[in-house]
């Protein structure tokens, strides 16, 4: 199912917090390989794991055991080669929007005059080509978002790692925000690995859907989203899946209410 | 009943106080958010307020020690007019003393704060960031702090002598402490979501301190920074009041020994005058670099 070599492979990684002096699982046994290209969406209920997974993968948190390889390296920490775009809108504040998307390439020691067309083009696919000169706090949640995404993407790295980005924003945004990125991706080619708790989101973005367990995460079950490229939210196959996805989901949301 | 109920509520006159006391607490919000919206006002109308205020705080002083000489109160050499004040401040001007006390005062300020602030940041930044280094300085500072710094400038002459030395480090002394604690807490409220932002663009750790922690750190080190500036004109005086040959502290003791009053008063107003324009500066400063929470 995996349509070219493996970019990120997640070799039996497992996860355990010290918790009142116990070792508690949050994660046990990943194996997960993600393809060149893909965009692959991680589903599950709260508490599973989600997070503590990408977080392993940005390199923001070791595992207890097994690897992530990158290009069949292991991962050493953070690192520019894996954009992070976080839930909650890590805009630094006291830099502008442009001076926000041009970070990664002022840390590279880029020439100016080319992070201003990095900037420019990034804005633009964002479509936030006239708002460079503002600070953050002059910017909506919508707004904030597509400047993260813009600063993750001006960095060119071939993985974004997205936990939960819209899953702040309002209804109407929040589609917008999903028909902008799944434009983008047509044209940007990124391995993508994002985490929602939106099905709807999931099937409508993702190559591939994987369904976790309850905590401590497992994976349950991986879906390959065999839809057009551009999708259609009221297609009957795409709300195929949709339903097909809920229910597995719902087995383990009930488990957790046990 | 009733005739029961009416004793028992007059019994229960200290909860009606309490009751009082609560009401204007809980308008306490309330007169904060009306002066914080304070800035709204027009500017020309901010202004002329800010002005009206000095000019009736002057002309009561007018009043009153007018009065003391026209009804011959008590001597009015205790409470010259704010005309005798400012002849005294003129002519120590027009005889060059003035500024020679102004300026030593300001030299020690500027070297003693400034150790203070490089100290504080110095020690400070580094045990906001590294919990080591904040196991190993913290427990010293704690120990220390709650002296009062007036508690050990005897100390600091008996060990640096009388001189520059004691009235230096004595400022260092007093401003150090407020300006690192506030360092290291402006260190530690970082969100960590930022250095991670940061890393994940391929910040290295030379770059992530530049370019994240102290920008994001900035505001309350400016805010640390502006209280330092405030105690070391505070403690200054005190500190000339001692062995000093020079300085506004040294004018104010001075006119004490001679029982000049208004040299008194107006060392101690060319005293207040430089610290609020060292802290209109900071603020002036602080509006500009932090000019990113106020855009627009
Ligand atoms: N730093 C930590 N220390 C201790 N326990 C942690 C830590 N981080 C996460 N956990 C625990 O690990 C488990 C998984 O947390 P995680 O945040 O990865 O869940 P999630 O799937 O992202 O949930 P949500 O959908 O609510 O975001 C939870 O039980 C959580 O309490
Ligand atoms: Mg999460």
């Amino acid at each position: 199912m995996i349509p070219g070599p493996a970019k990120i492979h997640i070799q039996r990684v497992s996860k355990a917090f010290a918790v009142d002096g116990r070792q508690a699982p949050a994660l046990v046994d990943i194996e997960l390989e993600v393809a060149e290209r893909e965009f692959l969406c991680i589903l599950g209920p709260s508490g599973c794991g989600k997070s503590t997974l990408l977080n392993i993968v940005a390199g923001f948190v070791q595992p207890t055991g097994g690897t992530v390889l990158v290009d069949g390296q292991p991962i050493a920490g953070p690192g520019a080669d894996r954009g992070v775009v976080f839930q909650e809108y890590v805009l630094f504040p006291w830099l502008t929007v442009a001076g926000n998307v041009e970070f990664g390439l002022a840390l590279k020691g880029v020439p100016s005059a080319e992070r201003r067309r990095t900037v420019t083009r990034y804005l633009d696919l964002v479509g936030l080509g006239g708002h460079a000169a503002k600070f953050p706090v002059q910017l909506s949640g919508g707004m904030k978002q597509r400047v993260a995404i813009a600063r993750a993407l001006a960095n060119s790295p071939a993985i974004i790692l997205m936990d939960e980005p819209f899953g702040a924003l309002d209804a109407q945004t929040r589609e917008v925000l999903q028909d902008e990125l799944s434009r983008i991706q047509r044209v940007e080619h990124k391995t993508i690995v994002f985490v929602t708790h939106s099905i709807r989101e999931a099937v409508y973005l993702a190559d591939r859907v994987v369904v976790m367990t309850s905590a401590p995460g497992r994976i349950k079950q991986v879906f390959p989203i065999k839809l057009p490229e551009i999708r259609d939210r009221f297609a009957p196959d795409f709300t195929q899946y949709e339903s097909e996805i809920t229910r597995v989901v719902k087995e383990e949301v009930a488990k957790v209410h046990e | 009943m009733l005739a029961e109920t009416q004793p028992r509520r007059l019994e229960s006159a200290p909860g009606v106080a309490n009751l009082a006391v609560g009401s204007f607490v809980s308008s306490v919000p309330e007169l904060m958010e009306w002066g914080l919206r304070g800035s709204a006002l027009p500017r020309r109308r901010a202004l002329t307020l800010r002005l009206g205020s000095v000019l009736v705080f002057l002309g009561l002083w007018c009043l009153v020690s007018g009065l003391v000489v026209l009804l011959e109160l008590f001597n009015p050499i205790f409470l010259p007019g704010p005309w005798m004040v400012i002849g005294a401040v003129i002519e120590l001007g027009a005889k060059g003393q003035l500024w020679v006390h102004i300026a030593s005062t300001l030299e020690r300020v500027a070297v003693g704060f400034g150790t203070g602030a490089v100290l504080a940041l110095g020690l400070g930044l580094p045990a906001g960031y590294f919990r080591a280094v904040r196991n190993l300085v913290e427990p010293v500072v704690e120990l220390l702090r709650p002296i009062p710094p007036l508690a050990v400038l005897p100390l600091f002459i008996v060990w640096v002598g009388i001189g520059e030395g004691s009235k230096i480090g004595f400022i260092t002394y007093a401003t150090f402490f407020p300006m690192f604690l506030t360092t290291v807490h402006a260190v530690r409220q970082i969100d960590p979501l930022l250095l991670r932002a940061a890393q994940s663009l391929g910040a290295r750790p030379t770059q992530l301190f530049r370019r994240v922690i102290l920008p994001a750190a900035l505001p309350e080190i400016l805010t640390g920074v502006r209280l330092g500036v405030a105690l070391s004109f505070f403690v200054i005086v005190i500190s000339e009041f001692i062995g000093a040959e020079h300085g506004l502290g040294f004018l104010i003791n001075d006119g004490r020994n001679f029982f000049l009053v208004p040299q008194m008063l107006g060392a101690a107003i060319v005293l207040g005058l430089l610290g609020w324009s060292g802290n209109e500066a900071l603020r002036l400063l602080e509006r500009r670099l932090l000019r990113w929470q106020h855009p627009g």
